[in-house]
Order: structure tokens, then C-alpha cells, then sequence
């Protein structure tokens, strides 16, 4: 029993020993408001790496921020020739896929994080999103159009080089969110590696929200949807209206 | 000006938004379409999502064609009980119509047959009224056009007048107008204006002054009612967008309506038709060229 104790103890030294730098963050702001002029929004993820101990010699420090908005699925078609015309042949279904995907690393991101490390910590863009059916270690064609798909919209983003490290110890960046915004929470997240090696990684949610009119009318829209579709008619008769009224004013 | 559109989900320019119902409100002043299967392309092009498209445009259409009608009415160009009659054929065609869409979807290829349907009607409409229309302005040069022959049309039973548009005819034949018309509609997903004016034209033999008013009078209810199928079902008209693309659909439906009655009869039917001819071709060439880019996302299946 003691020697298991021992033990232990020994291994749980170990593993601190192991993880002896973490992340300590900040963020510019915690939340993101829809309102009615939202155009966009630039959010400041900034850390610090704090160390038990001095620094580890010649090994290569990593940091990797990931934003993900909430999921989206959303199905892939491909165009296929059929007697002379172009038709969408094949649907595939993508179960899994962040409405909004970022990954901004401190160097290209083969260099600071190993393809193991990729598979299991889920960072790039082909590891998140899947399609129906997929496994986890292949990957289709469909995916990859789908990636490129969104990354054409600037919803899916790779910004290498773009997390700056001061001194070792400082590092920050910025993830510019697009205008055309899904609500939901905006899982973030945080990795420092050590030649490739993921040695600690932090968790958090950045909310991004619809408020005032934004909010008032998305709610009405979903639960009372019978008296929304009669303001949108009533709305629309008043103004054929007004116009035909205004206009044999204007002439008179 | 950016302003974000609380069920689309994305930051559009106002002022873009204005313009494209503006345009599409002149369309529709002009010719008596609704112009769903212009302004849907318009907004897909914007970046709105297709579903939210698609329901706020017909809640657009409502806004553009009341302002339209309301002109119409003035200078007695609404025959109600022809309206009537085809609304009633147009419901009834629409409720077939969904159903044929829904099983066309259960069995795929749903897109495939949109697409053909926009193509051969579009080419149909437009290459006939084309070909009529100039034939019409060579002759209306020379002699005064004709009173329209009887044919078949004219010996089918249930007769009744229809004063406005100056007709005696059975009720049988603009019921199956509005029928098909509403079928057609409800599977290519527009409110079908562009094959009601040529049809109550050339079908029913309706002068064109006539027409358009009452296309607008009948496309009112059948977009109105498109509209809440869609709030109510999917939950996708956007009031926002719905509200820029209104305020210049009005203004725009204003100006259509006073173009339209300025100008000939012949004159306006080529326009339209060159309009349908265009949208037919670009159709065409989207089904028969490779696209630069073989994937597109969608809804899911």
C-alpha cells in the first residue's frame, strides 16, 4: 500500500514536472453583442506563459489560438455531367462543422504542433470538420471542399505567424469575426507546445449574442411566427400603400 | 451604410438593398410580374442564405405589387372577377404543386428539374412573345391590329362576361390557367407572373393594359400567402431586409407603373420578353458550361 503511495506520488511529480509551463490569459472582451450596425469584430486574445522552473533549453516554443463557433451542419453537393448538363449528382452531409472555424499560430503549423498531436487535439480545420459516417483518420474530398468553401467566405481562417511571442514568456493575438455572425458560444482555445508537443492547453467560451432589436425580432420570428408573418404582410400592404399615396400627392 | 438582418445573419449594405428593390420594383410596375425569379438571384449574389431569400422576397413582392395595383386601379386596369377566378385555379394549382415538389425531393434531382422547368418555360414565353410582339409593331405600323378570332376557346360552356376585360368566355379555360400557372409556381418556387401575363395574353386573349393589373391582384394573394407558409414553417422571412428591399420596391413599382402606361403595348411585351430571354439564356448556359467550381453548400438533406 505505501509502495503504491510512494508511487504515485512519484507519478503525479512526474507529470507536473512534465507540465511545468501554463497559460495564464486574457481576452479584450468576453462577450461579443450583435446590434443592428455590427459589422464585424476584432477580439484581443492575449497570455502570459508562467514557469515553475527556468525555461527548457534549445526546444522550439509553440503558441496555437483556436476559435470555433457553434456547430453548423450543412451539406457538400457536387456537380457531375449527366447527358450534357451540369447537375448536382452527390450530397454528402457534414454532421460536424464549426460555423466559424480560426486557427492563428506563433510559425507555420506543421512546425509548431506534430501531426499526432494534430489527430488528437483536433486543431486544424480537416480535423474538426466531419463528414457523415467519417472516421477520424480519413478524410474525402467533400470535406476538403467544404473547407475551402468557407474559407472563401472568411469563415474558416489558418493565420500562421500571426500569434506574436515576447520573451518567451508574452504572447498575443487578434481573431477578426467576420459580419456575418452565428450566434452561439465561440469555444476558444489555447496550446503551448514544445517542439511540437502540446505541454498545456486552456479552455474558454467567448458568447456572441443578438441584443436589442436584433434580439426582439429573432424571438418573435421563432416563437410567436403567425404574428410575425402578419406584421411582415401588414408592413408590406402599409408601404405599397404610402408610396401609391405619396406619389399621387406628389403629383398634384 | 452596414446594417446587420436579424434572421439572415449577416451585415449587408443598406443602400445596395435599397437599389435592388428599387429595380425590382420598376419590374414589376412595368410588366405586372412579381419578379421573384430575378430578385432571388439578386440576393443570393448578396450573400443572403437562399432560404431567407426566397421567403422575404415574397414578402417584398407583396409590398411592390400593392404600390403597382394601387396605380392599376386608378386607370381601370384591374379586372377582379378574371382575378378572382384565376387565384382560385392558382391556389388549387399550388397545393398540387407542392406535393409534386415534395415527391420530386424524395426522389432527388428536385434542382435538375427547377432548372429545366425555368429554361424550357422561360424560352418558351419569351421566344413566342418575342416573335408576336415584333410582328405585332410591323403591323400596328401599317393597319390597325385585328379583333382577336373565336376559336375553341370561345365554344366551351359556362360563359360568363367579364366586363373589364371585355370578354365573354367560358370560366373553364382561366381556371386552368391559374391551375397550371400554380403548379408551376409552386415547384420552381416563384409566384409564376411571367407565365400568367403571356398566358392571360395570348390564352385568354385578355387586352394588355388589363393584364398586368390584374396579374398584380392575383400575385398579391399568392405571394401573401408564400410568405406565411414560409414565417410559420421555416421560420425565414427576415423583416429587416424584407423592410430595405420594400421601401425601394414601392418607390421603384411608382415609377414602373408610370413607364409602363407611357409606353406601347408592343414595345412593352418585347421588353419583357427580351428580360425572360436573358434569364432563360444565363440559365442555360449554367446547366450546359463547366462551372469554375464543381462543389456548392447547401441545406442539409
Amino acid at each position: 500500500m505505501i509502495h503504491l503511495l510512494c508511487l504515485l506520488v512519484f507519478l503525479t511529480l512526474g507529470l507536473t514536472a512534465k507540465a511545468q509551463e501554463s497559460i495564464v490569459l486574457g481576452l479584450s472582451q468576453d462577450e461579443v453583442a450583435i446590434t443592428a450596425s455590427f459589422t464585424g469584430s476584432e477580439i484581443l486574445i492575449f497570455g502570459a506563459i508562467r514557469r515553475e522552473t527556468p525555461a527548457p533549453a534549445n526546444s522550439e516554443l509553440g503558441v496555437i489560438i483556436a476559435v470555433a463557433g457553434p456547430n453548423a451542419p450543412a451539406a457538400v453537393r457536387r456537380k457531375e455531367r449527366v447527358a450534357g448538363l451540369w447537375v448536382n449528382s452527390e450530397t454528402v452531409n457534414m454532421d460536424i462543422a464549426p460555423s466559424f472555424y480560426a486557427v492563428a499560430t506563433s510559425a507555420p503549423l506543421d512546425e509548431v504542433l506534430l501531426p499526432l498531436e494534430n489527430y488528437q487535439h483536433a486543431v486544424s480545420a480537416d480535423r474538426i470538420v466531419r463528414a457523415e459516417g467519417q472516421t477520424a483518420f480519413d478524410s474525402n474530398e467533400f470535406t476538403e471542399a467544404f473547407i475551402r468553401l468557407k474559407e472563401r467566405n472568411r469563415l474558416f481562417q489558418v493565420i500562421e505567424n500571426a500569434v506574436i511571442i515576447d520573451q518567451d514568456t508574452l504572447f498575443h493575438t487578434s481573431i477578426s469575426l467576420p459580419s456575418n455572425l452565428t450566434e452561439g458560444n465561440y469555444r476558444t482555445r489555447i496550446f503551448l507546445t514544445r517542439n511540437g508537443q502540446v505541454v498545456d492547453h486552456f479552455d474558454t467560451i467567448i458568447p456572441v449574442f443578438k441584443v436589442g432589436i436584433e434580439r426582439w425580432l429573432y424571438n418573435l420570428s421563432q416563437s410567436y411566427a403567425a404574428l410575425y408573418g402578419l406584421l411582415s404582410l401588414v408592413i408590406a400592404v402599409v408601404a405599397g400603400w404610402a408610396a401609391n399615396a405619396a406619389f399621387a400627392a406628389l403629383r398634384r | 451604410m452596414q446594417i446587420y438582418l436579424p434572421i439572415a445573419e449577416i451585415s449587408v449594405n443598406a443602400y445596395l438593398l435599397l437599389g435592388i428593390g428599387g429595380l425590382v420594383g420598376v419590374l414589376s410596375g412595368m410588366f405586372g410580374v412579381g419578379g421573384g425569379f430575378l430578385i432571388t438571384p439578386l440576393l443570393f449574389f448578396v450573400g443572403i442564405p437562399p432560404a431567407v431569400a426566397v421567403a422575404t422576397s415574397a414578402n417584398q413582392i407583396v409590398a411592390s405589387s400593392v404600390s403597382a395595383l394601387l396605380g392599376h386601379i386608378k386607370r381601370r386596369g384591374v379586372d377582379y372577377w378574371m382575378g378572382s377566378v384565376l387565384l382560385i385555379g392558382g391556389l388549387v394549382g399550388s397545393a398540387i404543386g407542392v406535393q409534386i415538389f415534395n415527391l420530386l425531393k424524395s426522389l432527388g434531382q428536385v434542382d435538375l428539374l427547377v432548372n429545366l422547368c425555368y429554361v424550357v418555360f422561360l424560352g418558351i414565353v419569351g421566344g413566342l412573345m418575342m416573335v408576336e410582339s415584333l410582328r405585332a409593331l410591323t403591323r400596328s405600323k401599317s393597319a390597325p391590329p385585328k379583333r382577336r378570332r373565336h376559336n375553341w376557346v370561345h365554344n366551351l360552356p359556362l360563359k360568363v362576361k367579364f366586363r373589364v376585360s371585355g370578354l365573354y368566355i367560358s370560366i373553364i379555360p382561366p381556371i386552368l390557367v391559374g391551375m397550371s400557372v400554380g403548379v408551376l409556381g409552386a415547384i420552381m418556387g416563384v409566384g409564376g407572373g411571367f407565365i400568367m401575363v403571356p398566358a392571360m395574353i395570348y390564352l385568354l386573349g385578355m387586352p394588355t393594359k388589363v393584364v398586368i393589373g390584374t396579374s398584380l391582384f392575383q400575385i398579391i394573394f399568392v405571394a401573401a400567402f408564400t410568405t406565411m407558409m414560409h414565417a410559420i414553417t421555416n421560420h425565414t422571412v427576415d423583416i429587416v431586409l424584407a423592410m430595405l428591399l420594400l421601401i425601394g420596391g414601392v418607390i421603384g413599382a411608382q415609377f414602373g407603373t408610370r413607364i409602363g402606361t407611357r409606353m406601347k403595348a408592343e414595345q412593352l411585351r418585347i421588353l419583357l420578353a427580351g428580360l425572360v430571354l436573358a434569364v432563360c439564356l444565363k440559365l442555360a448556359a449554367d446547366l450546359l458550361l463547366r462551372p469554375g467550381e464543381l462543389f456548392s453548400l447547401g441545406d442539409l438533406m
